[in-house]
């Protein structure tokens, strides 16, 4: 058979596409499932894991289990308020995609905006509000989760990830030992706003409102600076109405 | 079988320190000896099969698009481990990120089909890619054992040196975990395994 003849080459290509197409689809369909279980139970982790409650789960034996069953018992509440503070009906925080909000910020179109909040009830029954926030790193986008005590002040805890910055330098924000540096800071002084600062060259060791920097690591420590202030000026009218409550 | 087709690529034909095809992905993917497992393990597995498969439709390929059908063989299995890995192993599926995407870009995988699959039988054609993908795999995983130990202190994730030798002053290279370390790694590689084998220098 002449292999090189236009319509022998033309329907060898359409069937091998075809064949290729069908095995992919199956494929992709029959482990869709699976795959995003995976990168969900990814998200709870680090959101438990600004709140501390991920003690024991390296040596689960079944890790994504252990997640969800703590995902379960800890966070209480999961809702998306806008940039006035009200919660949005029907939407979950957990399916907002954070990249789109940052888009709509830097677009100035706060109207659309949808923030995740997720609240979780803690062992001692006391409530706290993990906020996130996302922006751009030195290479890539760095994100996390804020979790600020019921009076809106004190910071709980934190978790920030990123998607290449430099190992052993801007990496780092993803350590514990940098995320701890913010356990109890505060986001104001009186009743105005000061953020918690990242500072180059190091936090003086009674400011309750910075921490150090990263050395070698000033542009991601920078740009997290940023991320953080950014995203908690957009939940301030939510951060303001909890804040009256109590 | 002549029993070069599986020793060369392991040695005097090794993908890496000889031919130098895939040094990309062995300088990004070396930082942990788990992710260069992995890796090691997936380039294997899509230059084997694809070596297989090539080989079983080399009399049926029109030779004006060949090069088009050895790419969508090779991405048909890149694409598979791609998707298992998402699934099975999520956590270093993160690690490996674009890198086993690109394993279709990885010039052993086409290298061999067009230079060995399309004119040889199947079974020698599965055997040659296995043992290049084995080859490329070796030095990926020798790469990553000097850059995980140096650099993080640990083996498979599990702290080898003390905490002793911290106290005393020892610290993590930081050098180790950066791209340019693995090509001075690679360098001693090659130095190695040319003086070790004195028909590969130039005269």
């Amino acid at each position: 058979m002449d292999t090189n003849k236009n319509s022998y080459t033309i329907i060898y290509t359409a069937v091998m596409v075809i064949v290729v197409a069908a095995v992919l689809a199956f494929v992709s369909s029959s482990l869709k499932g699976k795959q995003t279980q995976n990168a969900e139970v990814d998200t709870k982790s680090k959101i438990l894991g600004a709140v501390a409650l991920t003690q024991g789960m390296e040596t689960a034996s079944n890790k994504s289990a252990f997640v969800e069953q703590q995902y379960e018992k800890y966070v209480t509440e999961d809702i998306a308020v806008n940039a006035e503070g009200q919660v949005i009906e029907g939407v979950k925080g957990f399916s907002v995609d954070l990249k789109t909000q940052n888009d709509l910020m830097k677009a100035g179109n706060t109207a659309d905006l949808q923030l995740p909040v997720f609240v979780c009830t803690m062992d001692n029954g006391s409530k706290v509000y993990i906020l996130s926030c996302y922006g751009a790193g030195l290479w890539g986008p760095i994100w996390g989760w804020i979790a600020l005590e019921s009076d809106m002040d004190t910071v709980h805890g934190t978790l920030f990830a990123h998607k290449g910055e430099t190992p052993g330098l801007g990496a780092e924000i993803a350590t514990e030992w940098f995320s701890a540096q913010f356990n109890g800071k505060k986001i104001f002084e009186g009743d105005e706003f000061t953020s918690v600062r990242v500072i180059k060259g190091g936090a003086a060791p009674d400011d309750i409102h910075g921490v150090d920097a990263i050395t070698g690591g000033t542009m991601t420590s920078r740009a997290l600076d940023s991320t953080i202030e950014t995203w908690l000026k957009a939940y301030m009218p939510y951060i303001e109405s909890i804040k009256n409550l109590n | 079988m002549d029993k070069n087709i599986y020793l060369q690529p392991l040695w005097k034909a090794n993908p890496i320190t000889v031919l130098v095809l895939g040094i990309c992905s062995a300088l990004a993917v070396t930082v942990k000896l788990e992710a260069a497992c992995v890796m090691a393990i997936s380039v294997t597995l899509v230059t084997g099969c694809s070596s297989l498969l090539v080989s079983c439709l080399r009399n049926t390929i029109p030779n004006r698009i060949r090069i088009i059908v050895q790419l969508v063989v090779a991405a048909l299995f890149v694409i598979l481990v791609e998707q298992v890995l998402k699934a099975y192993v999520y956590e270093v599926s993160k690690q490996l990120s674009v890198f086993v995407g690109l394993i279709i870009t990885n010039c052993i995988i086409m290298g061999r089909i067009e230079a060995f699959a399309l004119g040889n039988k199947p079974f020698p054609s599965f055997v040659d890619g296995i043992a290049n993908g084995a080859g490329y795999g070796m030095i990926l995983i020798a790469l990553a054992f000097f850059r995980e130990l140096l650099g993080s202190g640990s083996i498979f994730g599990f702290k080898v040196i003390p905490q002793s030798f911290y106290d005393a002053g020892y610290m993590n290279n930081g050098l180790c975990i950066l791209p340019p370390m693995a090509l001075i790694l690679v360098g001693c590689f090659v130095w190695i395994h040319r003086s070790m084998n004195k028909d590969l220098q130039e005269k």
